[in-house]
């Protein structure tokens, strides 16, 4: 059988280390959308290196696609390394703005809320107060349902960020 | 070190590379630049437009296996190269190309002739650069040439604002590049390659597959020692021909959708297919779910992204086909395939590659093989797209590679004439040949011109059915004879179109005066020269696999 077979979606981390000049964000990511790829988030930063960025891209697709996805991204010329981090261990963490409306019983639930998640209040008004939330990508989607109970006003998020546990090599 | 314009570092710079012709065609934002050209050691070619400059470049490109170089104004001088850099990156082709831009301080203003050139070209060049400070000139120049040329060769563009290539810049011309991001692997693994050795030593019903990474990494010799010490059968990829020759006694000729019947069917049973240089394109599998159904696959390519992208394979080895083929051929020898070749032979007797010939009328088939029968198997020769490019692939028989100018990936309309110019440039006393359509040659005809003022011998062999053949020949199976806008009703007279722009010119409308015409264009040495094949219009190219479909239902002539 030459063709492959189908396998299920997974989601990825990948930590891809770029030139740190204008023009390479978009070199990555007309690569997703020429190839049919799936970007979820993306995330973007100097490094210790200050010609050297990291972009932390959160993908899926079935072991294929992502396969392709790496490949592909290994062959930009402005990509200097690809990692992929979901196959060792990492740690990860979101960032999270979010405008609730200043009710006891909404504050109630925060308060509980603040003992299973790290959150805080940054900034508390007469009718509106805002969390800021520091979570791993999977604490962070179970957050976000909670509140969404709540009644969110306004929300901000980031993508990950992510580092390998590994010592640098 | 020197002190010099930016424009005049781009013109040292290429003479180090050892350009020797540069395909353009000047406009404000590369004025400095011509400038600068007007005392180049090379040559410049002056093109008719600027997608005939591309073809050109990939025309000597592909013929001498060195980058093809191209420069272009900005706005529609760059957005002119589009197609060209877009089939060169399919067909992974090195070109140098270098596009002026507006004033670097107007960048982003809607200038006159401003595109955001390298925005447009991203998705289609191997890598791309705008140069906003001339220092950076020496190293980009650098880097542009050996990212074109090394790994999976194809384009690289240089977006270069017209004050750039005025500024003052100290010339050093490194002697190296350090590219972090860029490190082709080159040599296989040696342990992929024992794997794949154990595996064509085991097979019963080997097929060597072979694509255009043969040609470019310049693996021909390569690859017939391999075919001949295993004795297994060897097809090509339209992008591969000229890999092994084409009247050799183990190749099977053109695989896929205008494949052979017999090449089709050795792939379809085979039980180890051993894939060189090529990317099983869909016009080479059809319907993936029923391609190659009983073989294990061994697959050498030097671009990772390219194995295991469209079919799943056992031993994959990344490397340059050439340093790869080598080690492998260390490590095989005869393979008892008796059987096998019975079995291939008996589907040659049975479907061989035929056409019905006739004994009034011109079937194009017929042209072809009298154009390869008298312009030789050693000429080179181009093809545009459509129904007259599987004919030449088909019935022009080569005696090796970097033979065969074909537009593959992206399958270019207008592609074959500027190739066979850029050819012609490159090995002036070869016989260059271009296999074209009525309705592709008119897409650069204009490059007549130049073929005309630089005194090229080139013969423009123009099988001419007064149809856009391959739509047509789709419409006939596939869309009920309803012919939508396939017939070139207004096409022009091309044997007086020719002499209008000084060439020479004959028409054959009799199977008689083939040959005679073939002769008379041989005969002419110091300007092109076109025959206009009046062709049976509506003849169909056999045998035929349709798209995205399976050998079950392959087509073939009645």
């Amino acid at each position: 059988m030459a063709q492959h077979d189908p396998t299920p979606i997974q989601e990825r981390i990948l930590s891809v280390l770029v030139e740190n000049r204008s023009g390479v964000l978009s070199h990555v990511v007309g690569l997703f959308s020429a190839r049919g790829f799936n970007i979820d988030s993306l995330a973007v930063g100097e490094t210790e290196d200050a010609t050297i960025s990291r972009i932390t891209l959160v993908s899926h697709g079935d072991a294929r696609t992502i396969e392709q996805i790496k490949k592909q991204l290994n062959k930009l010329i402005d990509v200097i390394k690809v990692q992929d981090l979901t196959e060792e261990e990492f740690i990860d963490r979101e960032l999270m703005l979010v405008k609730l409306r200043n009710q006891p019983a909404v504050r109630k639930s925060v308060d509980e809320l603040a003992r299973q998640f790290s959150l805080s209040i940054v900034d508390d008004g007469p009718k509106i107060f805002t969390l800021v939330c520091t979570e791993t990508r999977e604490n962070r989607k179970k957050l976000f349902e909670a509140l969404r109970q709540l009644g969110i006003v306004e929300i901000a998020q980031t993508g990950a960020v992510a580092l390998s546990k590994k010592t640098k090599d | 070190m020197a002190k010099m314009t930016g424009a005049k570092a781009v013109v040292e710079a290429f003479s180090r590379e050892g350009v020797e012709y540069v395909f353009g065609l000047p406009g404000g934002a590369c004025l400095p630049l011509f400038d600068a050209l007007y005392d180049a050691k090379f040559k410049v070619i002056l093109v008719r437009h600027e997608q005939g400059a591309v073809h050109m470049a990939e025309g000597y490109a592909r013929s001498t296996g060195r980058p093809g170089v191209v420069i272009a104004t900005s706005g529609p001088g760059a957005t002119n190269t589009v197609t060209g850099i877009a089939d060169a990156y399919m067909d992974s082709i090195p070109l140098v190309i270098i596009t002026g831009q507006v004033r670097s301080y107007l960048i982003g203003n809607d200038a006159f002739q401003e595109a955001d050139v390298t925005g447009i070209t991203r998705p289609i060049t191997k890598h791309n650069y705008l140069v906003k400070d001339a220092k950076d000139l020496p190293r980009v120049i650098k880097e542009a040439f050996y990212l074109a040329t090394h790994g999976r060769p194809g384009p690289v563009l240089i977006d270069l604002p017209s004050d750039v290539s005025l500024q003052e810049v100290d010339f050093t011309y490194p002697d190296t590049v350090s590219i972090r991001g860029f490190k082709p692997t080159v040599e296989g693994h040696p342990g992929q390659i024992k794997k794949a050795a154990k595996m064509i030593m085991d097979a019963k019903k080997p097929v060597i597959y072979t694509g255009g990474g043969v040609i470019i990494s310049g693996a021909a010799r390569e690859l017939i020692e391999l075919v001949e010490k295993t004795g297994a059968p060897c097809t090509n990829t339209l992008m591969g021909l000229g890999g092994v020759p084409g009247t050799h006694p183990l190749f099977l000729g053109m695989l896929g959708m205008h494949g052979t019947v017999y090449a089709n069917k050795a792939v379809n049973f085979c039980d180890t297919l051993i894939a060189i240089g090529a990317r099983f394109d869909d016009r080479v599998t059809g319907d993936l779910s029923k391609f190659c159904p009983y073989a294990k696959i061994v697959h050498i390519d030097v671009d990772p992204s390219a194995i295991a992208k469209n079919v799943k394979v056992d031993v994959p080895i990344v490397g340059d086909v050439k340093q790869v083929l080598q080690e492998l051929n260390k490590q095989v020898g005869k393979l008892d395939i008796a059987d096998w070749w019975s079995e291939i032979k008996g589907w040659m007797a049975e479907s061989p590659l035929r056409f019905k010939d006739d004994p009034e009328v011109v079937r194009p088939q017929y042209a072809i093989q009298r154009l390869c029968e008298i312009l030789g198997s050693d000429a080179i020769v181009s093809t545009d797209v459509g129904q007259h490019q599987m004919w030449a692939a088909q019935y022009y028989k080569l005696s090796g590679p970097n033979q065969f100018l074909t537009s593959g990936g992206l399958g270019t309309m207008g592609y074959g004439f500027p190739a066979a110019i850029g050819a012609q440039f490159a090995f002036p006393d070869r016989t260059t040949v271009c296999i074209t359509g009525d309705g592709s040659f008119q897409m650069n005809i204009q490059e007549m011109a130049t073929a005309v003022y630089n005194k090229l011998p080139v013969k423009i062999a123009v099988i001419n059915n007064n149809f856009l053949g391959m739509v047509r020949q789709w419409q006939e199976m596939f869309y009920n004879h309803r012919y939508s806008s396939s017939e070139m009703g207004g096409n022009p007279d091309f044997v007086a179109l020719a002499k209008a722009y000084g060439a020479e010119g004959v028409r054959v409308t009799r199977k008689s005066e083939v040959d005679e015409a073939i002769r008379f264009a041989q005969s002419i040495k110091d300007r092109p020269c076109l025959i206009d094949f009046m062709v049976v219009e509506e003849e169909n190219v056999f045998p035929m696999i349709p798209s995205g479909k399976s050998l079950e239902q392959l087509i073939d002539m009645a």
